[in-house]
């Protein structure tokens, strides 16, 4: 992953082929792993593992459930970038000459003693 | 000096007020050598070992070491270690002695023997650690940094009455197993509820914890909650509320974290499902359930320190740290992708992974003490957390779309310092049996059968399905500049929206009340003082009514004292 195609700007997934090819080995394993409850007897503590295959369902269904509950709560919890900076500015009101922008904000680390 | 009774923060304190006073390079070495003395001597101290002394009535035990607080022990001076070689290159006074003295709090805190030793540390812990998020020096940290140590005083100040109660009731200040059975009881576990970040209480670390400085993060994420655990799981194992409070803890932030635009802030509230893992297993309170939420906390420590680097290094590097700006780092930075990699397969539980090793113990005990329940919302949340932490995080920064931002590897000692984060993870993964040596209890237990390991992979590989299957189908939410209403929103919005007003109101009639009193003194004033020719005071008096007044008052002095 970490290596650079011979070409110097063109790295790895740059290829759309070496993408899907990761894709081809994700669902491989996937389908690997589900032939594999023929060959290995699980052991069953909860009813709900007696379903076939119960852990990929829930796995693939949970995350799906996830991400869609997750994106509803987007409609009515999602606010802008600067929702409580306007509210905090307002309230701390900054020193008139001091103006910071955003890429003073954006600033990683201050590393110097100040 | 070289003594066992020697208490473990004693190193750290004194490293840090030499670390005040040098500079440069010798700094440096003072900030590296003070862990590696501090844990060589720590490895020498035996259970049992106690040090106390009388302070007024009462019994201090400042070092109380037994196989619980040695395991916390260990790991702090690990994360320490970890945490200054990360931070090595940063020449800043503050963050760097407040890092010494933040890391010597905690290992206090977890070898306090009694409650007002832990009560000193527990608020050392605050007042040290808020400087690393000051240290950013912008003027949302100073703000997000002052709510954090406003809730963490007030943690403080909770399990202050809580000691007075307790101490009242019980004749004793002794740090043992305490339970929910009184008001004393509620008020201390209340106030390590709000270090431990139980849901409506957390909020405080989603907001504060991103706001710190690159390296300040990484610090905290370390010592402040899982002191908490560690306290939880001293005073409380076995209260079943907190398997309830756990599973929430574990569910609800993985919501959060899947729309959260912050990296970091994704890593935090994915912290606060690790710890809902935590507090299931301190809440069943087994002796394999105690060992799962223990050394869960002790990978924990390692995995998600491993992450927040990752993202601290993206974040030196780039200066910036949105999923929505970042992108395609994997092009000029792929030694830390493959580090934050290392670190969502630890998070996530994959097999060989130090998360598959303890995670799986508090699944297990789930299931065997009748909690089926919980185990399935558990085992969502673990589907959840390798969906947000173990592929959001890396996916976002370092692949996705190429925002075409162009940087190079972090400095040395911040990929030195990853790196031995990253072998521990993967070590303790291969060889439990190191790790499981220093839990409290012996149990036998072993995560490598067959069953575990295949249900395991099965629930990961279907999880990194759904989200391949989500983004072939446009589905997943895309990154956007944004910030999600949380419990802070009530704090930050809320009251001050309906206390501004009020408060305006208020001064408003204060000032008009005021307003009208000093008016009246005023004109009495000026009335007494003017000095024209007719102003009272300003008149030419005779001597002799003086003398007359004088006799009046003498007069009315001596008929008074007939009564």
């Amino acid at each position: 992953m970490d290596k650079q195609n011979a070409n110097e700007k063109q790295y790895l997934f740059d290829n759309p082929k070496n993408v899907k090819r990761l894709l081809y080995i994700v669902y491989a394993c996937c389908a690997v792993l589900v032939l594999l409850e023929f060959v290995i007897h699980r052991h069953i503590y909860h009813s709900w593992e007696e379903l076939f295959g119960f852990y990929p369902i829930y796995g693939f269904v949970g995350c799906v459930v996830l991400v869609l509950v997750a994106k509803w709560m987007r409609t009515f919890l999602m606010r802008d970038e600067d929702y409580y900076d306007k509210l905090e500015s307002k309230q701390h009101p900054k020193p008139a000459n001091k103006k910071q922008t955003e890429a003073e904000q954006a600033q990683g680390g201050n590393d110097v003693d100040a | 000096m070289w003594m066992p009774e020697l208490p473990a923060f004693v190193p750290f304190f004194i490293g840090a007020l030499i670390a005040l006073v040098t500079t440069g390079k010798v700094r440096q070495a003072i900030l590296l050598v003070t862990p590696v003395l501090s844990g060589l001597h720590l490895l020498t101290v035996p259970v049992g070992t106690v040090l106390s002394f009388s302070f007024l009535n009462f019994e201090l035990e400042v070092f109380e070491v037994d196989k619980l607080s040695l395991l916390f022990g260990y790991i702090f001076h690990i994360a320490a270690f970890i945490c200054m070689l990360f931070a090595l290159h940063v020449k800043d006074t503050l963050q760097q002695v407040s890092g010494l003295l933040y890391a010597g709090s905690a290992i206090g805190a977890v070898f306090a023997g009694d409650l007002i030793t832990l009560f000193i540390f527990w608020e050392l812990l605050a007042v040290t650690s808020v400087f690393l998020i000051w240290a950013r020096r912008t003027e949302r940290a100073y703000i997000a940094g002052l709510r954090y140590l406003i809730i963490q005083v007030l943690s403080g100040v909770v399990l202050l009455v809580g000691i007075v109660f307790y101490a009242y009731k019980h004749q004793s200040i002794n740090f043992e197993f305490i339970g929910l059975n009184d008001t004393a009881s509620w008020l201390i576990f209340i106030a390590f509820g709000i270090k431990c970040a139980f849901p409506m209480l957390h909020n405080w670390l989603t907001d504060a914890y991103p706001e710190a400085t690159p390296t300040g993060t990484v610090f905290l994420s370390a010592f402040t909650t899982k002191v908490a655990v560690y306290a939880l799981a001293r005073a409380y194992p076995g209260t079943e509320l907190l398997v309830y409070i756990g599973v929430i803890m574990a569910c609800f932030p993985i919501f959060f974290a899947v729309i959260e635009n912050d990296l970091r802030r994704v890593l935090a509230y994915s912290m606060i499902n690790q710890i809902g893992f935590m507090v299931v297993g301190i809440g069943i309170g087994t002796a394999l359930a105690v060992n799962g939420a223990v050394s869960h906390a002790f990978n924990d420590i390692l995995f998600k320190g491993l992450l927040f680097m990752s993202m601290g290094a993206v974040l030196h590097m780039t200066g910036k740290i949105d999923g929505s700006r970042l992108g395609g780092l994997y092009k000029t930075m792929p030694k830390t992708a493959i580090l934050c990699m290392v670190g969502a397969a630890s998070i996530s539980a994959f097999p060989l992974f130090s998360g598959f090793v303890s995670k799986s113990m508090v699944m297990s005990a789930a299931l065997n003490n009748g909690y089926g329940w919980a185990w399935l919302l558990l085992l969502f949340s673990a589907a959840g957390v390798f969906h947000h932490a173990g592929i959001k995080i890396p996916y976002f920064a370092f692949f996705a779309h190429d925002s075409g931002i162009r940087t190079s590897e972090p400095p040395k000692n911040m990929l030195f310092a990853m790196s031995i984060a990253a072998v521990l993870c993967v070590a303790i993964g291969v060889y439990p049996q190191a790790l499981y040596s220093l839990l409290p209890f012996d149990t036998g237990y072993n995560p490598y059968d067959a069953t575990h390991v295949l249900t395991q992979t099965q629930l990961l590989f279907f999880s990194a399905l759904a989200f391949v299957w989500l983004n072939l189908k446009n589905m997943y939410p895309p990154e956007l500049p944004s910030v999600n209403l949380d419990i802070d929103w009530f704090y930050r919005r809320l009251f001050p929206a309906i206390l501004t007003p009020f408060f305006s109101l208020f001064w408003s009639i204060d000032r008009a009340v005021r307003g009208v009193f000093m008016r009246g003194v005023n004109g009495l004033l000026g009335v007494i003082s003017r000095h024209e020719p007719d102003g009272i005071l300003s008149r030419t008096q005779l001597s002799g009514s003086m003398v007359i007044w004088v006799s009046i008052l003498l007069a009315v002095f001596l008929i008074l004292s007939f009564w």
